[in-house]
């Protein structure tokens, strides 16, 4: 019985650490700023608690297998050792915050004191703003337009049955809404910071990108805001992560990230349909 | 290595210093005399108060966050909040504290009162002598009647806010005077059936002893209560 | 709050032989142990059949089931939700605190019964109640709620806004609410009786680990549970009374204009999570001291550094009610607050590691004796790491961010909590069944089941690791319609195949305990396990008093293995130190 625990245990171990390399299933192409950084932290996190995962496993193995043989020699009185508890306790705590240390700054950079980012802000010059609103069961993208200047929404004048602006109730008479831009699908410039908004309608939705290593919870009644960067052109998938009713599961739309002009392209054209 | 503990421990068996870990067995090992009693209820009583505690820390601490946070408003593109102080009836409230008070003290002169009786309580078994309740001033009833006056001014202490226009769901603070009130008044009825038992031990000549643990208990709860108002009364005051 | 205050006499009570008195409305708290614990049975396997359903469900939506016809997407979200919530609350919270605690804690400090013997009897029958509540919201109009046993609102708080939201939400939530004050009458039990009833000579520091579990869960329910009862209330409010607590203004609910204004949708989050993550210690806590006492008796050694583990308990129980933000990273709330909730999370992982460290110390240099307890208390230990070491990865709001409500947190709490203590408990019941039937349960049936459910269950869970960092996101109902979880799906057929298979394998366990009920090998040994603690003192099963009049004395420790010089490789607690050399 111990040798079939310790085989188990070592089965468990060992394919623990072909999976870990053997990248069957692993992250989604990184396609964002941080998606590399937060791979690397990934890469750090898996071989520090992955050591410690089969040291454990393979010890407890050892240990159930080579003292369950011994009938003769009777056990030791031992009641532990203060020495020890002090060493293990100190590794870990050490091992545990490094981690936590070293993954700190990936968060910080896509969060912490975001200044509020319109194009025309000189600090933030360079940033693109996005608003992106979840609504049961779609996301609904918004561009500033020229003006740089989000217009005001209004509730009451939500028409989902219409779709694009009146779904998100933009508020007409506000000339800062006049040039604002209404989507289905999300456009992205490569290479360039992007200053995202996040805002729900009805319950908290959860703007989701895998490929971008980003998440964060669209909360009504808040307006969230975030720091994204695309590196790599493409289409990604964008999926709601927060139980957000009945059709959560197919809450999800397109995020195209493309070069500058395309975008620019793109962004005139819809300024150009709404005229 | 620390060497194994029952020669690290010193004495095997400390002395009995009268709690757990001491020696229990009072009148038999299964019925406790009739200090453990008591003090296992107190014990119970003191453990039993923190979840109340905790459920108004839990109201409390929603009442400072809803006051202090705002929502996105659309429309001025900021964070707006609507919390509006509630204009709270004083004279009433500040009546109802005083009964409340009050009830506390005649709660205690109770509790003093059987504490005395259970001294007494030898004589009861004489035939001949007869030392009941009717003679001795009846506190118990008075703080139960206290205790319902109480909560008869809390009623009018509701509708006076209603008539002020301050509904459960007319606005963020007043839902939150009436939540804390509320689920204050719950507790204190609780105190007065507790109250009630009481008395009812008292009219059914139970063993003084048993009597008197009930009448400690429900004392204990009772001033508990009583400062719990008071805080509740000072946070909508002072924290409007 | 206030009980009866005169514990039941043994003599009045035994005089009461009718069956009623003496099996349903018992006030002994073996007999209450095992109505939690029966109470536990039912639960897991209404539990596992309701797991079964969804991952069905997930391999082949909208097939026709047998005898329950489709699974809609609003039928899956009520099957998960109630899965969740029966698991967790009826399962988790109950078999071992409740269950075995109530059973095995008055015996093993030497008490006659709880302190409040009525108080725990109320305890268990509400807890019995909001069973039945819950059960009940699967029958009304509606059905079962969907919004998952987080219960997040808006969306649980609209009554449109999700399926079940009706009827069927306003009864989940009395249920827990019953539950709610059940745990309480039952922590206030045990503290006291911990506090109050030891008896001579159990010093604190002679308390089993199981016993010190036992008392911390105690107190951490008694804190806990008081926030979540406020929730609750707040949360019916904001439902039935029109009040706006979580409830912010300026919805649109499928068209509908919503009337509420200003509430705080997060606000709810850190009350459940205040509550949520001390919860999941309520769960691990008892069986860490199970495993404790386990590994120490069939190692024949005195446990590890049995201060350091006293003193992980208690930091364990500290600390969890300080990072229940770990579960609000991307809720939006401050991140620099999220930087906070990181480190402390990291910390209470040591306290964890400790404790994982002293069972292999406990072990190391032992005697062992691999019988179905030791199995299962080392399959434990196994499942804790494994569940363990993804918790440091997803404390960092960076791994979170992409982590966060994916499978990935689905494997890990499931193999911490859904396994590794379900493990516990297999481990508790094959231990104390002597001691409580008087019987052994079929050791060769349990090794079957040991390595069915251990090798199953992994098959189950790890997996889910991989579908969470390739980005499956949790709580979908179906799989079909993100176009990078399609290649995914052959990994969905061998978690549910997993499952049956494992589920099915649990009708060993089921089987060997019914059928060891009656035809088990009959144990008249009161300590067939060669155990030092006081449970082992008195007859199996103990008589209604526990210890037939006699009151135990204790002369040392409770893990006295292998003492040089001593007759026995063990010394039983309520040994006198005569029989002991004078020092060693
Ligand atoms: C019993 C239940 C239980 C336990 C014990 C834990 C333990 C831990 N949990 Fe878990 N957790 C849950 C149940 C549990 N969890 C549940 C139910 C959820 C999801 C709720 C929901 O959303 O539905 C959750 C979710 C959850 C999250 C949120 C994920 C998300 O939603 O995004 C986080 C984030 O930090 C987390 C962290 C941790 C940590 C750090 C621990 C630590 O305590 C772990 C400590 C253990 C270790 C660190 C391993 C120790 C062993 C060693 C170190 C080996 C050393 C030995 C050698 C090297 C020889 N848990
Ligand atoms: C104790 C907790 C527990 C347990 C045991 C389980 C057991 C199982 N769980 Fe569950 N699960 C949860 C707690 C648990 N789960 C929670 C909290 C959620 C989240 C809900 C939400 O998102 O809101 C969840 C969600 C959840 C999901 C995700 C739903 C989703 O996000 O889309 C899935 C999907 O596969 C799943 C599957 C399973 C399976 C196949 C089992 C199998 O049944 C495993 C096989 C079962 C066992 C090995 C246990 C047998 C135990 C006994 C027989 C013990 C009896 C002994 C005594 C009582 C003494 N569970
Ligand atoms: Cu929107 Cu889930
Ligand atoms: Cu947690």
């Amino acid at each position: 019985m111990g040798l079939a625990l310790l085989l188990a245990l070592l089965l468990l171990a060992g394919l623990s650490i072909y999976f870990f390399p053997a990248h069957n299933w692993w992250l989604p192409a990184a396609a964002s700023s941080t998606a590399h950084a937060t791979d690397a932290q990934f890469f750090r996190s898996y071989l520090i608690m992955g050591v410690i995962f089969v040291a454990a496993q393979v010890a407890l193995g050892l240990v159930a297998w080579h003292f369950s043989r011994r009938r003769a020699t009777p056990a030791s009185n031992s009641h532990g050792h203060n020495g020890l508890e002090l060493l293990w306790t100190v590794l870990t705590a050490v091992l545990f915050l490094g981690l936590q240390a070293t993954g700190h700054p990936i968060w910080a950079a896509e969060r912490f004191d975001l200044p509020e980012g319109t194009a025309t802000d000189s600090n933030h010059a360079d940033a693109i703003q996005v608003e992106a609103t979840g609504v049961q069961f779609a996301w609904y993208f918004r561009y500033p337009g020229p003006g740089a200047k989000f217009g005001h929404t209004d509730p009451k004048q939500i028409d989902a049955s219409q779709g694009g602006e009146s779904a998100l109730g933009l508020d007409a008479t506000d000339p800062a809404a006049k040039d604002d831009v209404v989507t289905g699908e999300m456009y992205l410039p490569v290479d360039r910071d992007v200053d995202l908004n996040l805002r729900a309608q009805d319950v908290i939705h959860s703007f989701f990108v895998p490929n971008m290593r980003f998440k964060q919870d669209a909360v009504p009644g808040l307006r969230i805001r975030a720091r994204l960067h695309p590196t790599v052109i493409g289409t990604y998938e964008i999926a709601c992560a927060e139980l957000c009713g009945l059709g959560h599961y197919k809450m999800h739309a397109k995020l195209h990230v493309v070069s500058q002009q395309e975008f620019d392209q793109w962004l005139a054209g819809k300024e150009a349909d709404k005229q | 290595m620390p060497r194994s503990s029952y020669t690290t421990d010193g004495p095997t068996v400390p002395p009995d210093l009268g709690y757990g870990g001491g020696d229990n067995s009072g009148d038999g090992p299964n019925l406790p005399n009739y200090r453990e009693r008591l003090r296992r209820c107190r014990v119970g009583l003191v453990v039993g108060l923190a979840p109340i505690v905790m459920l108004f820390v839990a109201f409390t601490s929603a009442y400072l966050i809803r006051q202090n946070t705002g929502q996105w408003d659309p429309h001025s593109s900021a964070y707006i909040n609507d919390w509006v102080p509630v204009r709270l009836p004083m004279l009433l409230l500040g009546v109802n504290t005083l009964i409340l008070l009050l009830s506390s003290v005649s709660m205690e002169l109770a509790r003093r009162q059987v504490m005395r009786e259970s001294l007494l309580a030898p004589l009861a078994n004489i035939p001949g002598i007869k030392t009941d309740e009717v003679t001795s001033f009846p506190w118990l009833s008075v703080t139960a009647i206290l205790g319902i006056a109480f909560l008869a001014g809390q009623y009018l202490a509701w509708q006076a806010l209603a008539a002020r226009g301050f509904y459960l769901a007319s606005g963020p603070s007043s839902q939150f005077v009436y939540i804390l009130t509320g689920a204050h008044a719950v507790h204190l009825l609780g105190g007065v059936i507790a109250l009630l038992f009481a008395l009812r031990a008292a009219w059914s000549h139970q063993p003084i002893p048993s009597r008197r643990i009930a009448v400690d208990i429900s004392a204990w709860y009772w001033h508990f209560m009583g400062v719990l108002w008071v805080y509740i009364f000072a946070l909508l005051y002072f924290l409007k | 709050m206030i009980s009866n205050p005169r514990p039941d006499s043994p003599t009045t009570n035994a005089a009461r032989t009718s069956f009623w008195r003496r099996y349903v409305f018992s006030t002994d708290h073996k007999v209450i142990g095992l109505q939690y614990i029966a109470l536990a049975l039912v639960a897991v396997f209404v539990g596992m059949a309701l797991s079964l359903l969804m991952r069905i469900h997930l391999i082949l939506p909208g097939a026709i089931l047998p005898l329950f016809g489709e699974i809609k997407p609003e039928q899956y979200l009520a099957l998960m939700t109630m899965h969740g919530t029966i698991m967790v609350f009826f399962v988790l919270t109950t078999a071992p605190q409740s269950g075995f605690g109530n059973y095995i804690l008055p015996l093993q400090i030497g008490a006659p019964d709880m302190a409040f013997p009525r108080l725990n009897m109320a305890s268990f029958w509400t807890t019995f109640l909001a069973f039945l509540v819950l059960l009940a919201a699967f029958f009304v109009t509606g059905g079962a709620p969907g919004v998952g046993w987080t219960a997040y609102p808006p969306l649980s708080a609209i009554i449109g806004a999700a399926p079940g939201n009706g009827l069927g939400m306003d009864l989940w939530i009395a249920s827990i609410a019953l539950f709610c004050a059940g745990s309480l009458m039952g922590a206030i039990n045990f503290i006291t009786t911990v506090l109050d009833m030891r008896a001579r000579g159990m010093t604190m520091m002679r308390l089993p680990l199981t016993v010190w579990g036992w008392l911390t869960t105690a107190a951490i329910a008694l804190l806990a549970f008081g926030v979540l009862l406020a929730a609750g209330i707040l949360l019916l409010f904001d439902r039935r009374l029109g009040t706006s607590f979580f409830v912010p203004g300026g919805l649109v609910i499928s068209g509908e204009p919503n009337p509420h204004s200003g509430g705080s949708p997060i606000l709810w989050q850190h009350l459940f999570w205040f509550f949520g993550h001390p919860e999941v210690y309520i769960a691990i806590l008892p069986i860490m001291g199970i495993a404790s006492q386990i590994i120490s008796t069939f190692s024949r050694k005195p446990i590890f550094g049995y201060k350091a583990m006293v003193s992980a308990l208690l930091a364990i129980g500290f600390l969890g009610f300080i990072v229940w933000g770990h579960h609000m990273f991307m809720s939006g709330m401050s991140p620099y607050s999220a930087f906070v909730f990181s480190l402390l999370t990291m910390v209470i992982g040591v306290p964890s590691a400790i404790k994982t460290f002293n069972w292999i110390g406990t072990m190391w240099g032992g005697k062992l004796r691999l019988e179905p307890p030791m199995l299962y208390a080392i399959g434990f230990v196994s499942f804790f790491v494994s569940g363990g070491v993804t918790g440091p990865i997803l404390a960092q709001p960076a791994m979170d961010t992409h982590l966060h409500d994916t499978a990935f947190v689905v494997g890990h709490f499931h193999i911490i909590m859904g396994v590794a203590t379900v493990f516990g408990m297999f481990a508790a019941l094959t231990f104390w069944f002597p001691k409580m039937f008087g019987r052994h349960m079929s050791g060769s049936l349990s090794r079957l089941h040991f390595w069915i459910t251990f090798i199953g269950a992994y098959c189950i869970f790890m997996p889910m690791h991989w579908l969470g960092m390739a980005g499956e996101p949790r709580r979908y109902s179906q799989l079909t319609e993100l176009d990078y979880l399609k290649p995914l799906m052959g990994i969905q057929q061998f978690i549910t195949i997993a499952a049956a298979v494992t589920i099915a394998a649990q009708f060993i366990f089921l089987f060997n305990l019914l059928w060891s009920l009656w035809r088990g090998k009959k144990e008249t040994n009161p300590n067939p396990w060669k155990c030092t603690t006081l449970e082992w003192t008195t007859s199996n099963p103990p008589p209604h008093d526990n210890f037939g009049g006699i009151v135990p004395v204790v002369h040392h420790g409770p893990y006295e293995y292998s003492v040089p010089g001593a007759t026995k490789d063990f010394v039983m607690q309520t040994e006198p130190v005569t029989t002991m050399p004078a020092s060693n």
